[in-house]
């Protein structure tokens, strides 16, 4: 088990998570060491372009991937407080079997998701209050009020009863933004836009109260108006529930506004983390730069072009030996970056980044051979 | 709702009506049909009896109007219960048919739930279990049963029955019971004979149901609402049965309606002759042999009927199950 401690204010702690998908062509290392703190009532934005394993991170969290994937080493501390006690454990999630009723306590109990596609993410033959009603059901348990037997035998039961739930979800229709929320309860997928499926999905994720929030770019498929209002409702929320929120987006002006701390990943690794002013003002891995030259700036001089980072993302069966990035990067060591494997330590304004160019002592083994 | 009800209830019956016009065509078109053989062979005979009853016959079917009023007329008797006669079998064709139909649909839904007790749990089994060794084998078995007919099944099984036991498998009734009048023993009796056709006229059914839900539910499977369902916490049980189940039910449903209803009934005309079974499909076979036209135009406009009832009860249960249908 988890021998290991966490800083108290760290909700979850990933180590060098790797996770592989069995396909016909091999094996696909879609992680391949991943490293990440959250903390707690923090937002931490993951970055990085499409396929660097986002997705995948996030869903190992949730113990929900898919069936040709699993969870090949690493650990996934999460620091789980007792609401009734005060005390804490560590529970590695790495180590639990996905429908174990651990895992399925902590889905939707204390790690929520809400997914990329607000259209379909709901069952289209439930109304929006019985999939926040069945969540209810499953993780709230019900106070326990002595001498009511009416409450006793519910108790016993430990299920809130179906009209109580009806209520919370109600109110939570209400904190989400929906208007008419009474009326909407009994609303069908179909009869709710994108923005309010989203919404919706925020309810059911929130109604638990959750630590922690999963964002999979939960705006992409949304107007930009939308997209705004949904994201100030998280912020909103974040700051009522007190969740700790992992943002995944390919908008770094979005994860500007919303993150404290930002991962940045390229080819299933984290290449840096750190705290967001440390990313946008100080950042210190080649790719890191290049992410955020590409990205247009108010200001910027009138037909400048937009800088696109240089190549194409490598097919995962063709990974380039030694640093990933070596291929695309500028700032690339030959002999050196294709050699050897940079690990994250510590550079610039405290940050993390993984580049040779932050190790010491290969910085000193390159400087002596230019002097020879 | 009301509106969709009614909308297609009226869509039914002008099928129904116009399917009616052309089998009352059909009964008209042989030239040589035994009407007119009958009226041939009467009017030959020339004696008091036989000419009344040519008059009697052609008073009754309005042979000397023109099509379009001799059309109403036969429908007016239609509505009313008079079905004409079937002249091979020298009855009316009104008890020729109620004699058979309750038992074509006590076999029919026999067949039918056969069917869906068989075939959604394995569909699904499979599904969740995709490539599987037991899904393999379900994929096979399936495949086969797609690929045999009914009525080969009918023989081997009859073949097998006759030459080593001593079960007495024609029919739907045992010999003491096949002309009593209705009793409970009869009853129990009929239990006991259904379920063998009713398995028979299942397998081909079942075979393909299973292939369509286990497509069905992987697609499903694979959409959105099936993970967002994970990620609440719920048992892969729920999700399966209470979220992707009932989304990949609901194609079924219209097909149990437009097909397999209709082709239960309809269909497995081989099967029960091959088994001598008392229901309408052989009879309809013969009638249409025999040109026993009154008798075939009739079991043709009710088998429509039997279709287009399952049809709206399939696109009633289906707007009842499915608040998207509903909206329209
Ligand atoms: N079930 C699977 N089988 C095989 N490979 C998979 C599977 N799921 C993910 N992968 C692979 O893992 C890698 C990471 O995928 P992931 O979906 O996490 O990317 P992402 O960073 O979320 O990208 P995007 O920004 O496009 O959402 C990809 O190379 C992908 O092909
Ligand atoms: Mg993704």
């Amino acid at each position: 088990m988890a021998t290991a401690t966490l800083d108290s204010e760290v909700l979850l702690d990933i180590r060098d998570l790797q996770v592989h998908f069995d396909v016909r062509r091999g094996t696909v290392r879609a992680l391949e060491g991943v490293n990440f703190t959250i903390r707690k009532s923090k937002t931490l934005g993951v970055i990085g372009e499409s396929g660097s394993g986002k997705s995948v991170t996030a869903r190992a969290i949730m113990q929900l991937l898919a069936k040709n994937g699993s969870i090949v080493s690493g650990e996934m501390l999460y620091n789980r407080q007792r609401d009734d006690s005060g005390d804490s454990e560590l529970i590695d999630i790495a180590q639990q079997p996905s429908d174990s009723q651990l895992m399925r306590d902590l889905r939707g109990g204390e790690i929520a998701m809400i997914f990329q596609e607000p259209m379909s993410s709901l069952t289209p033959v439930y109304t929006a209050g019985l999939h926040i009603g069945e969540s209810i059901q499953l993780h709230l348990k019900p106070r326990q009020t002595v001498g009511d037997q009416m409450a006793k035998a519910i108790a016993r039961q430990n299920r809130i009863p179906r009209e109580e739930a009806r209520q919370i979800a109600v109110e939570m229709l209400d904190k989400v933004g929906i208007p008419r929320p009474e009326e909407r309860v009994v609303s069908y997928p179909h009869e709710l836009s994108g923005g309010q499926r989203q919404r919706v999905m925020i309810a059911i994720a929130l109604s638990c109260g959750p630590k922690l929030l999963i964002a999979d770019e939960p705006t992409t498929a949304l107007d930009v108006t939308t997209q705004a209002q949904i994201n100030d409702l998280m912020l909103d929320l974040q700051e009522e529930f007190g969740m700790a929120i992992m943002y995944i987006t390919h908008d770094l002006g979005v994860i500007a506004e919303m993150a404290e701390d930002i991962a940045v990943m390229y080819l299933g690794r984290i290449v840096e983390q750190g705290t967001t002013d440390a990313i946008f003002y100080n950042p210190q891995h080649p790719y890191t730069r290049a992410l955020l030259r590409s990205i247009p700036r108010i200001g910027q001089t009138e037909g400048s072009r937009l800088e696109v980072i240089e190549g194409m993302v490598p097919d995962p069966f063709s990974i380039p030996t030694g640093c990933s990035f070596n291929n695309r990067c500028p700032d690339v060591m030959p002999g050196v970056c294709d050699a050897r494997m940079p690990e994250l330590l510590i550079a610039g304004d405290g940050q993390r980044a993984a580049c040779l160019l932050h190790d010491p002592d290969t910085m000193q083994e390159v400087t002596r051979a230019r002097v020879h | 709702m009301l509106s969709y009800i009614i909308r297609r209830v009226g869509y039914s019956v002008v099928m129904l009506v116009l399917v009616s016009f052309v089998g009352f065509v059909i009964i008209e078109l042989p030239p040589g049909d035994f009407l007119t053989q009958l009226l041939t062979e009467l009017e030959g005979r020339g004696d008091r009896s036989a000419e009344d009853r040519v008059t009697e016959l052609r008073l009754r079917y309005g042979l000397d109007i023109p099509l379009l009023p001799r059309y109403v007329k036969w429908a007016a008797n239609f509505v009313r219960g008079d079905f004409g006669e079937s002249f091979a079998l020298e009855r009316p064709v009104r008890e020729v048919i109620a004699q058979r139909f309750w038992l074509t649909c006590a076999l029919a839904v026999a067949s039918i739930l056969l069917v869906w007790i068989a075939a959604i749990p394995i569909g699904v089994f499979s599904a969740t279990n995709q490539y599987s060794i037991g899904d393999q084998i379900f994929t096979t078995i399936s495949f086969i049963g797609l690929g045999v007919p009914g009525f080969l099944l009918a023989l081997l099984l009859l073949f097998y029955v006759v030459q080593f036991t001593d079960v007495d498998i024609l029919g739907l009734f045992s010999r003491e019971y096949r002309d009593a009048p209705w009793s409970f023993a009869k009853f129990v009796d009929l239990l006991k004979h259904l379920w063998l056709p009713a398995l028979i006229g299942s397998i081909t059914g079942t075979a393909g149901l299973i292939r369509i839900m286990r497509g069905n539910l992987l697609d499903t499977l694979g959409q959105p609402f099936v993970e967002s369902a994970r990620a609440r916490g719920l048992k892969s049980r729920t999700v399966t049965w209470k979220h992707a189940v009932r989304m990949a039910i609901n194609p079924l449903i219209v097909i149990l309606g437009s097909e397999a209803l209709p082709g239960i009934i309809v269909g497995n005309a081989l099967v029960a002759t091959v088994l001598n079974l008392p229901t309408i499909g052989p009879e309809f076979v013969r009638a249409l042999q025999r040109q026993d036209m009154y008798l075939a135009g009739t079991t043709l406009v009710f088998f429509t009927l039997i279709l287009l009832v399952g049809n709206l009860l399939a696109d009633l249960a289906l707007a009842w199950l499915d608040p998207r249908i509903r909206l329209e």
